[in-house]
């Protein structure tokens, strides 16, 4: 049955308080879950209080300082800090975003910082993909097409062709959306989620790609597909501002028009 | 998720724990139906309550005579066949999404469709009872 609690190893502790440097007059608190694969302890929330004079705006400059100036111990993902590499996705005051795009001034109290939800932790605030990269390849994410593109030039696209793929190339796959969504939580082992179906529909909206029907096929099941109960935090969550719903919605649309 | 993949006692690739068993080339029709039922349901619903309404206070034999009437009979069973279907539909996705356990999830599948079927089954005899066995309507004084 569902479960409606942590299990045991996994209830959060109380951590350690790092206090801020001695005369810090603009000083904020943030609350950050820490848990090591190296220690058999269940995780904590460690509190770092830090003078925000000293440190850019976002919430990925605090994190840096952190590990550059107070903390050598934690660990996170974090590439571009530009919003395009997708690295840095964690749940920051209990909505999934990046790191790099959330300013510190957003947040009106004390900054919580947790991994994405209810992804297997690797450590600290790094989870364990890969189950949904495995779910994404699935969906074969790559142009399929018998016929030979021409040999002296690219497969073209009108510009209405090309305008279907508005709002789904500028995914990241930083993977917000799909580990916000409860349908995910419940059944994340069958139901691609919302990153993953984005992609599918993608593909499927892409004029120059022609196994349509076999992407339709591999979706049409009452998990990978139809699992998703229209909840829409995944287009609440997107960073990008992108909306999986909608591609969700059209995919269901197509599934039904092919039935006559 | 459920906590096995976590202790690591699976070693199948996680592609191939993907794909599992493919698509099961169903789903559209449940999901389909579930909407139509639902916006079928808006104007029997209401009409059934403001039926109900004003037949309250009347005797049982005018209530009977009221689900004798072709048009009643009619309205009256599509509205206990597409109810019952809609919940029976509904609650398969409640089990669904919560019950993981695949023993269970089919001992519970089985009751859900089966209570549905009763119900229906009772109401809708319930209705055709009313509609052709009622007995004849004495007007006093006529």
């Amino acid at each position: 049955m569902v479960e409606f609690s942590l299990p045991r190893n996994s209830k959060v502790g109380k951590g350690r308080t790092f206090k801020a440097p001695a005369g810090a007059k603009n000083v904020k608190a943030f609350k950050i879950y820490r848990w090591s694969p190296d220690k058999n302890e269940n995780p904590v929330t460690d509190t770092y209080e830090l003078d925000l004079d000293q440190i850019g705006p976002m919430v990925l400059d605090a994190l840096i300082h952190i590990k550059n100036e107070v903390d050598q111990t934690l660990t996170f993902r974090r590439s571009c800090r530009e919003g395009i590499c997708g690295s840095c996705a964690m749940n920051i005051d209990g909505v999934n975003t990046l790191a790099c795009l959330k300013p510190i001034e957003e947040v009106k109290k004390a900054v919580n910082i947790y991994p994405l939800p209810h992804m297997p932790v690797v450590k600290d605030l790094v989870p364990d993909l890969t189950a949904a990269y495995a779910q994404l390849r699935s969906i074969k994410p790559w142009l399929q097409a018998d016929t030979n593109p021409p040999p002296d030039a690219e497969r073209r696209q009108s510009r209405e062709e090309r305008a279907e793929l508005d709002g789904m190339w500028e995914c990241i796959l930083c993977f917000c959306c799909t580990t916000s969504c409860p349908s995910y939580w419940w059944n994340g082992d069958k139901y691609l989620g919302p990153a993953t179906l984005l992609a599918a529909y993608r593909w499927i909206a892409d004029s120059r790609d022609e196994h349509t029907g076999e992407r339709l096929d591999a979706l049409e099941d009452p998990l990978k597909l139809y699992a998703c109960r229209t909840i829409m935090n995944c287009t609440q969550a997107c960073p990008k501002g992108l909306n999986p719903a909608k591609a969700i919605g059209k995919i269901k649309q197509l599934q039904l028009e092919r039935k006559g | 998720m459920s906590n096995a993949k976590l202790q690591h006692q699976i070693m199948r690739s996680q592609l191939g724990r993907v794909r599992g068993l493919g698509s099961a080339k169903s789903g559209v029709e449940h999901w389909w139906v579930e909407r139509v039922t639902a916006i079928a349901l808006i104007p029997l619903t209401l009409w059934f309550v403001v039926s109900l309404l004003l037949l309250l206070g009347m005797p049982q034999i005018v209530v009977v005579h009221w689900v004798g009437r072709p048009v009643n009979t009619v309205l009256l069973l599509a509205l206990v066949v597409l109810t019952f279907h809609h919940m029976q539909l509904g609650l398969q996705v409640v089990l669904d999404d919560y019950v993981h356990d695949k023993k269970s999830h089919l001992a519970l599948t089985l009751l859900n469709k089966g209570a549905a079927l009763i119900l229906a089954l009772f109401a809708v005899v319930a209705i055709l009872k009313m509609a052709f066995w009622a007995p004849a309507l004495v007007v006093p004084g006529a």
